[in-house]
Parts: C-alpha cells; structure tokens; sequence
C-alpha cells in the first residue's frame, strides 16, 4: 500500500532528475583535474578554470558577447518599450500587423532568421562586425521587452491614469508620474530577457559573425568541433550560475510587477 | 465638441501611439523583416520568377526524407515532453509545499542555453559518457551502445530542452480548475481515477493542446541539439537549411526556408482554431 503511495513521488523524483542531472554533470565535471571527461572525476581542481582565465581567446570572446548584450539590453528596452506603449493603442488593423511583426521572432524558426539577416547583412559589410550582432540580436530579444512590459502595462488600473489627467497633469507628466513608475519592473524584467536573449545566442552568430566578432556561444561551438576538453564545461558552469542568477532576478520582480 | 475638434482629436489619438511605435516598427522591418523576406523571394525569383523550386520538391528525395524526419523527430519530442510534463505539472498543483522547489528544477534547466544542454548530453551520452559508464558497472551491456550521433539522442536531449514548454501551460491550465469540483466529484463517491478522467483532464487539455503547439512548433526548427547530438546522417530541416546556404545554394535554401515556416505557421493556425488554446498560449507566452 505505501509503495501504490509513493509511487507518483517517485515517478516525478526520477523525471526532475532527468532534468537537473544534465546540467549538474557538467557543474560536476568542469571542477574534474583530468583531461579526459570521466565521471565522477578521479580528482578535483580549479585546472579548467585557470585554463579559461588563462585563455585570450575566451576572454576576448567572453568581452564581445557582454558588450554585444550590453548594447541590445539598451536597444531592446528602449524600442520595446516604445511598442508595448503604443501597439496596443492603435487602430485594429494596423495593431494586427505591427504586432504581428514584432513578435513573430518568437515563432518564426531562428535558422530562417539567421540565413535571411546573413543574406541581407553580407551585402552591407555588417558581418563580422559587433554592429551586425547587435542589430540582430536587438531584433530578436525586442518581443521579449514587449510582453513583459505589456503584460504589466494591462495588469495597470487606468483609473489611476485617468485620475492624473482629470487633476491636470499633462500627458507627458502622468507618463512619466504615473505610468513609468508602475511599468519599471516590466521594462526591468524585459532588459533581463533581452540580455540573456543575446548573450547565449547562437544561431545567427553562427552566420554572421564571421572570424571578426567570435561570442562565447560562437567559441565553444568552434572548440566542441574540434575537442570535448573541460574548459567548456568551466564556461558552461559560468554562464549557467550568470543566466540562472539573472533569471532568479526577473522572477522575484515579475512577482512584484501587477500584472 | 465641434467636428472639426472631433476630427483633430481623433487624428491625434491615432498619431500619438503610432509616434511611439514607428521606431520599433521601422527597426524591425529594417533589421529582421525586410532581410528575411528578401532571402524567401529567392525562392520564386532565382533566376527568373519561377515556382519550379516549389514544383521540384514533391520529387526530391532527400528533402521528403529530411522533412519527414523532421516531423517525426518533433512528434516523439512532443509526446515525449507530454508524458513526462504532464505528471509534473500535476505534483506542482497536487503538493503545493513541494511546489517552489519542483518550479526551480525545472527552471534552473530552462533558463540555462541550449547550447549548453546539448553539450551536457554529448558528456552524457559519449562512448565514455556517464550514461555507458554506468550500464557497463551495472553489467547490462558488455560494450559501450552507440547513442551520441543517433536520432535516439536527438529526441532525449530535445525532450530534456523543451519539457518545460510543455509542463508550464499544463500547470497553468490545472491551477485554474475551481478546487470545488474535483471535491463534489470524490464526495459523490468517485474514485481519485474517476475524478481524475472525468473532471481534471478534460479541464486541463487546453493546457495540453498550447503546450503541445508550442514543443511542436519549437521542435521543427530546431538546429543546435541536432546539430551537436544527432550525427550527421538522421538531418533536420534546419540542418539542411544551413547547409544548403555553405553551399551558397540560395533558391533552394529560401524554397526549404518557405515550407519549413509555412508548416510552422499551418499547425500554428490549426491549433488556434480548438477552444482555449489561444488563451493559454497568451498566458503561457508571459
């Protein structure tokens, strides 16, 4: 009888195991003294990580994919902002298509993406150039800044708005007053997404950033083509304790933001 | 109000918002649309305006192979995440202390890249692997199976990336179930299956159906796990793309481009149609 009890327990204990023990293999492995990935490791270190640090190649990669992120995060947030405020205030028809636009990144493949941008950016010199990944990168982190921040702009009391209004604040000033103010943790939210949007974007950079502007992402695929060595799975390490920590972030602000 | 304010007024709510929204639009038409749009006309206009492309591919072998493989691939992955999602989903509703800890299990693997993933599963799977490493202790095989570069490893490593698409909406649809009701049903003497089959289920297939849309059409693009865990022979469409375009094969890339959005966006339209998906795919898109 106890075990009938138990038994959905532990079917759902092996499934989340499932899940989490991909991602804690390689936590494991990148602290391994071995060349070879063996598991457990016969022994631990620091080896992989001193490797990393070590490395121009991956510092300098690790630099352009922050300063590509850091650059979309500004791009994204400010247009995405822009049209979560405005989409929904347009007339229907013209509201169908703008948001059909700005949010089709999110199903439209990303190989299709990646080959039309390579297709178009090749002939305006914008391959192997930062410019070209932040422009792309931009366009596909900005439906992400869109619904954070719509989904808080709808969670809004207009009343609030309207009360502002009918006391005489300009449009502008209950902007600014009223609505920013309530907005900041979606437009927070959506900085967040957009930032891991591009900081683990492969796809497109695969295509477009040439031998002149290699992200982390881009560097680790070129290295896994050659070798399986521990270094990746030190920088694995890294960057799932950085996305996970900025994720954790965007959850406890979601949870705050009225929506 | 005069009509001439009427008509200023009006002219200016519709300017306003478009004021805002121009730059975004323009952004995106310039650095996404009209780049991806041009490449997909290559389809029907290399070299002269023609939908012979279209026309070859009923007789292409190698691309009804790949594309069936690609829908395969992605049905396994959706059933996949189907039955194993569905029984999370439900402890995240059914065991409301476990809860916060289940939901970060499951979110420390989603938030992390999919690049990432796939490589943990090629030191999962390798001949070396963990996974072979301990089939061998356990004495079940003599020799290391060959899983890495199988399609086997394609669809494990897809299940592993997408099962959180499908659990979230099914989670959601299964929290919105009015408690009441399962309670009348076991009070009026059905068994905890009964109650199950006749009243949860039902009520949770929206959250299956934009759960399944959404793994579904997720799976038919994807290119990284194939790419890195599949080998070279079992090919997705997104790997045929990607290799028709070192090839600098550009009508054919753009025509195989065309069919795999066009299937996208056909199941996409077809599951839109079914009662609260639309709604819960809103929900779960948040």
């Amino acid at each position: 009888m106890i075990v009938v009890r138990l038994l959905p327990a532990m079917v759902v204990g092996l499934i989340l195991l499932f899940l989490v023990l991909p991602i804690l293999v390689v936590m494991v492995v990148s602290f391994s003294s071995e060349t070879y990935l063996t598991f457990p490791p016969p022994a631990f270190g620091l080896r992989w990580y001193n490797a990393y640090f070590a490395s121009d190649d991956w510092l300098q990669s690790t630099w352009l994919s922050l300063r590509v992120a850091a650059a979309v995060v500004v791009l994204a947030t400010f247009f995405g902002t822009l049209a979560a405020i405005g989409i929904p205030r347009l007339p229907s028809a013209l509201r169908i298509l703008a948001s059909a636009l700005i949010l089709s990144p999110l199903i439209v493949p990303v190989i299709i993406v990646a080959i039309g941008i390579y297709y178009s950016f090749a002939r305006y010199g914008l391959v192997g150039s930062p410019t070209g990944l932040i422009l792309a990168h931009t366009c596909l982190a900005i439906p992400f800044v869109v619904t954070s921040v719509g989904a808080n702009l709808a969670g809004i009391d207009p009343r609030l708005e309207q009360a502002a209004l009918s006391l005489g604040a300009t449009p502008s000033g209950t902007f600014l007053q009223i609505t920013l103010p309530l907005i900041r943790p979606g437009i927070l939210v959506g900085a967040l997404f957009a930032f891991i949007t591009s900081f683990d974007e492969l796809v497109v950079a695969l295509f477009i950033s040439g031998s002149g502007a290699v992200t982390l992402p881009r560097r680790m695929w070129d290295d896994l083509l050659f070798q399986i060595e521990p270094t990746i799975a030190a920088v694995s390490t890294l960057t799932i304790v950085l996305t996970a920590a900025l994720m954790g972030c965007a959850q406890l602000l979601r949870k705050r933001a009225p929506t | 109000m005069s009509k001439a304010a009427t008509v200023r007024c009006s002219a200016r709510s519709v300017s306003a918002p478009l004021v805002l929204a121009a730059p975004p639009l323009l952004f995106m038409l310039a650095f996404y649309a009209v780049p991806v749009l041009s490449m997909l006309l290559r389809s029907v206009s290399d070299p002269v305006w023609t939908l012979s492309h279209y026309a070859s591919l009923t007789g292409d072998t190698v691309f009804l192979k790949v594309f069936c493989n690609t829908l395969y691939t992605s049905l396994i992955v959706t059933l996949g995440t189907l039955v194993l999602g569905y029984p999370v989903a439900l402890s995240l509703v059914r065991a409301p202390r476990w809860a916060p800890f289940i939901l970060v299990l499951i979110l420390l693997p989603f938030w992390t890249s999919v690049l990432v993933r796939s490589y943990a599963w090629m030191v999962l799977m390798g001949r070396h692997g963990i996974i072979n490493e301990a089939l061998l202790v356990i004495g079940i095989v003599n020799q290391p199976l060959r899983i890495l570069n199988t399609p086997l490893a394609t669809q494990i490593a897809m299940i592993h990336i997408l099962l959180p698409y499908m659990a979230l909406p099914i989670t959601n649809a299964l929290r919105q179930i009015d408690p009441s009701l399962t309670r009348a049903s076991s009070g009026l003497g059905a068994t905890p299956w009964a109650t199950f089959r006749q009243i949860t289920l039902p009520l949770s297939l929206p959250g299956v159906a934009a759960g399944t849309l959404m793994v579904f059409v997720l799976g038919l693009g994807f290119y990284i796990t194939p790419a890195m865990v599949g080998g070279p022979r079992e090919i997705t469409l997104s790997m045929l793309i990607a290799q028709q375009v070192d090839q600098l094969n550009w009508a054919y890339a753009a025509t195989l481009s065309a069919v795999l959005l066009a299937s996208a966006l056909a199941i996409i339209a077809a599951f839109y149609r079914l009662p609260g998906v639309s709604n819960a795919f809103r929900m779960s898109a948040r």
